[in-house]
């Protein structure tokens, strides 16, 4: 091993289901990429499945679904099952886009951390990513 | 818990095929993580198995297309697939935007292929720091064939060629002239060349240009070649002679000669050189050896988005992995990089005791302030550090 090298926070952003936009995903990542954390963006059109293995192959500190297609209400949801069922307890869940204020209760209750809506403010989204990461 | 006994559970789980388990001896390798050195001693033993491949070539010519198409066939022939793909850090905040998986969508679900992406993290040779250790991990779960994606290269990313066994080098048509592929660098370390995107215009032109550098210094047909031994005693000025029978040698010609208007006696002539270039290589590189057998990187077409031509570059990756075990290169190669491993080891050891027995001395704080000072040149200051700290 060379000098050891500083740990470095790492973020999948996801895109989940029939959810063609992806303009929001794009900004939060590179936000991200230029607070010196390393994004894995999966692309568009991921089913839970996919994006639950993403999250276990990377080793990911955070998960940060956007969703602008309605769908956050089962797909965040399942993909946050299929994370406990495979053991995954220490990776922070985000969620972002368009998600209606009464449906924020649910996914918090299903194990959201927070619920970024429009206009959100990017360097709070780094600040509540970077001090809440779980390990 | 001692980092010792994190590392010993780590591996128990390894060992059981746990992905979570391989997913995090990654990230310790990739954090230098105190456990890391342990780990990757208890898995040293079980290392040495997999066939590595490295994938390097221009960005955008569509390396991440082509891994996703490669594991595909590979599983479809029923081995298990690890896939390591490497993109650049910023410079700028050390973050990265890791995107090979976007393109890697078809395989990524198949439980038989494991998928990690890297940051290059400011390392500058085409992978990252932690590619060699990461690539040992994998191979001791038990992946049968391991693809190293590199950060998209220009020319001189020529790391890969010392962690892959089997090195493909990925070019698409239009980038240049006959010049390019001459250079030094990327174009010379290819064990398989692959022209993607071969759908479009300009993609015979640059396979031709890449086989015509390749006849300056490899003889043979694409693949193995067992050259006839009694061709070893005639030499190659002999075997130009005789009209260059040598395996190849024609397809080789009708490059030289695509418009035809040559004459018989030039061509021969020809002939002759490119047989005595090519034999001269063969004795500076052991490229081509008369009586040898040898390998002549093949050149293949390929369009990944739609798979084609990825079922001959398997074929091809088999086919050089078994030329290496037949001449018996995957074993020196072992050998090579083992005793490479040693000396990196040694050398980074010995350095930091070295220098840590100077600062806690209180030497290097002095010599370092007369170096600074000018009145002390390095080499004659790093001597004295050497002549009374090291190896005591």
């Amino acid at each position: 091993m060379e000098a050891a090298p500083a740990r470095r926070i790492r973020v999948l952003v996801a895109k989940l289901g029939l959810d063609a936009h992806d303009r929001g995903a794009k900004v939060v990542a590179r936000a991200y990429r230029d607070a010196g954390f390393e994004v894995i963006y999966t692309g568009l059109y991921q089913r839970p499945e996919a994006v639950a293995a993403a999250a276990i192959q990377e080793d990911v500190d955070v998960v940060a679904v956007s969703s602008l297609a309605g769908a956050h209400g089962v797909l965040i949801p399942e993909l946050i099952r299929l994370l406990r069922e495979q053991g995954v307890d220490d990776v922070l869940i985000l969620a972002g886009g368009i998600i209606p204020d009464d449906e924020v209760p649910a996914l918090l209750e299903a194990g959201v951390s927070r619920v970024f809506g429009p206009g959100s403010d990017l360097e709070e989204i780094i600040e509540y990513t970077r001090e809440n990461v779980k390990r | 818990m001692r980092p010792e006994d994190r590392a010993a559970e780590l591996f128990t789980r390894l060992r059981s095929g746990d992905r979570r388990a391989l997913a995090r001896a990654i990230t310790w390798i990739e954090n230098g993580a105190e456990e890391a050195t342990a780990l990757v001693r208890l898995v040293y033993p079980l290392t040495g198995r997999a066939h590595v491949v490295g994938i390097t070539g221009p960005p955008g010519a569509g390396k991440s297309t082509l891994v996703d198409r490669l594991a595909g066939e590979q599983r479809a022939r029923g081995r298990s697939v690890a896939i390591v793909a490497v993109d650049p850090t910023s410079p700028f905040s050390g973050g990265a935007i890791l995107g090979d998986r976007i393109r890697m969508q078809r395989t990524l679900t198949d439980p038989g292929v494991f998928m990690r992406s890297l940051a290059a993290r400011g390392h500058l040779g085409g992978l990252s720091p932690a590619t060699g250790e990461v690539v040992s991990v994998l191979d001791a779960f038990g992946f049968d064939v391991i693809l190293v994606e590199t950060v998209g290269a220009g020319q001189s990313e020529v790391e890969i060629m010392a962690l892959a066994h089997t090195t493909c080098v990925v070019v698409v048509p239009g980038l240049g002239d006959e010049i390019q592929a001459i250079k030094a660098g990327i174009l010379e370390i290819g064990d398989v060349f692959v022209c993607n995107k071969a759908d479009r215009e300009g993609a015979d032109r640059t396979v031709n240009e890449i086989e015509m550098m390749l006849d300056l210094g490899h003889m043979g047909q694409p693949g193995i070649n067992r050259w006839p031994a009694e061709q070893a005693e005639e030499g190659g000025a002999a075997a130009g002679a005789a009209g260059m029978a040598l395996p190849g040698a024609d397809a080789a010609l009708r490059r030289l000669d695509r418009t035809g208007h040559h004459s018989a006696e030039d061509l021969a002539r020809a002939a002759g050189y490119m047989t005595r270039a090519a034999v001269h290589a063969a004795e500076r590189h052991g490229t081509a050896r008369p009586g040898d057998v040898s390998w002549r990187p093949p050149v293949l077409k390929t369009v990944a988005k739609d798979g084609q031509g990825v079922p001959d570059l398997v074929d091809r990756l088999d086919e050089h992995l078994a030329f290496l075990r037949e001449t018996g290169r995957w074993e020196a190669r072992r050998e090579q990089d083992a005793a490479q491993r040693l000396q990196e080891l040694v050398g980074q050891r010995a350095a930091r005791a070295t220098l840590e027995r100077a600062r806690a001395a209180g030497d290097l704080e002095v010599l370092v302030r007369q170096v600074a000072e000018r009145r002390l040149d390095p080499y004659t200051a790093a001597d004295e550090i050497l002549r009374n700290h090291w190896g005591r």
